[in-house]
């Protein structure tokens, strides 16, 4: 058991370390932080469903590079934002701009959602108006009476 | 209310024609904010001459076909004779930007299968290629007399694209 929980515990020192050789860390970590901040708001546009600030492939490695001089040179988020919206358009933010043609895209959820709850009022309105005023016709409560009694045998 | 049962196949309907339009785009075609901007301007060294240079300056009252690729680029391969076709029909100067490539590789290329280039600018770390917004080779510009980037095509050039697109669009612009 002895043996057993140290061979557990160099597994995890080994891990630890091959985890730490892995991480690609610049000279400066405040600027890596940044870095990762921003970039990880950004869409890599080689793989789509990665973020910039995960992907391996070489242009977001080279895209990484650029933002990296960018903060060294002490520009600031917006600057390094217009930089990347300059060249590759809105498409690279995970969070679309607010301007006339999203509007649609950020009021849109929130319009069908109004529809939807009026739409429910209006039934729920409508449906309880409907549990009032129904009564049964004789000839219905003739056959209510029919179908218990042959429930009953 | 016999109408009722049609709702669920006209929502099915709309959620069909989504899903069809859905299809038929390439979410791999990001729309460039750079059309109808001028060209960026840069200055790096030719692949063949390394002793020149060359900049988007040189071509100013010309309407020029910008072309990025690289010797690795797979999809290139399959453009290069389309280029071919272009520099033989002499519409246009082609330019070439060599793009994150090794020098050697890239002679290699132009050896085996033709130059169809009238210059070739080299850029070794993807700069020049990052200032276009290229994520993707081949990709292709055309830009006006003015330094204007007027169209960007990307992926490889097809001979539909050169025939239909591309050279009217250049003969267009050289009329203005």
């Amino acid at each position: 058991m002895k043996y057993l929980y140290a061979l557990l515990l160099v597994l995890i020192a080994c891990g630890g370390v091959s985890a730490k050789e892995a991480a690609q860390l610049a000279d400066d970590p405040v600027v890596e932080q940044r870095l990762i901040a921003i970039s990880e708001e950004m869409r890599c546009l080689v793989c789509q469903n990665e973020s910039l600030a995960g992907s391996r492939a070489d242009l977001a490695l080279d895209l990484r590079r650029e933002l990296r001089g960018l903060i060294k040179q002490g520009k600031t988020d917006d600057e390094i934002k217009e930089f990347m919206v300059s060249r590759y358009g809105d498409f690279v933010l995970y969070r679309p701009p607010v301007k006339p043609t999203t509007w649609v895209l950020w009021a849109g959820p929130f319009g069908l959602m109004v529809v939807g709850v009026v739409a429910l009022f209006v039934y729920l309105r409508r449906r309880n108006s409907e549990i009032d005023t129904a009564g049964l016709t004789d000839e219905e409560s003739q056959r209510v009476e029919a179908l218990l009694k042959e429930g009953e045998k | 209310m016999k109408a009722k049962f049609l709702i669920p196949l006209a929502l099915f309907g709309i959620l069909v024609v989504f899903l069809a339009v859905g299809l038929r785009l390439d979410p791999h075609e990001v729309p460039s904010p750079l059309i109808n901007k001028p060209a960026p301007a840069f200055k790096v060294t030719q692949l063949e001459q390394p002793e020149l240079q060359f900049s988007p300056e040189d071509l100013k009252g010309k309407v020029w076909l910008f072309n990025v690729w690289a010797s690795w680029c797979v999809a290139c391969r399959q453009e290069h004779p389309v280029l071919m076709e272009f520099a033989r029909l002499q519409v246009a100067p082609l330019v070439g930007l060599d793009y994150k490539d090794q020098r050697k590789d890239a002679f290699g290329v132009l050896r085996r299968s033709g130059n169809p280039y009238d210059i070739i600018a080299f850029d070794g770390d993807g700069r020049v290629g990052i200032d276009y917004g290229v994520y993707g080779v081949p990709e292709s510009y055309v830009i006006d007399k003015a330094g204007v980037i007027r169209y960007k095509h990307i992926g490889p050039i097809t001979t539909e694209a050169l025939q239909k697109t591309i050279i009217p669009l250049i003969n267009e612009l050289k009329k203005s």
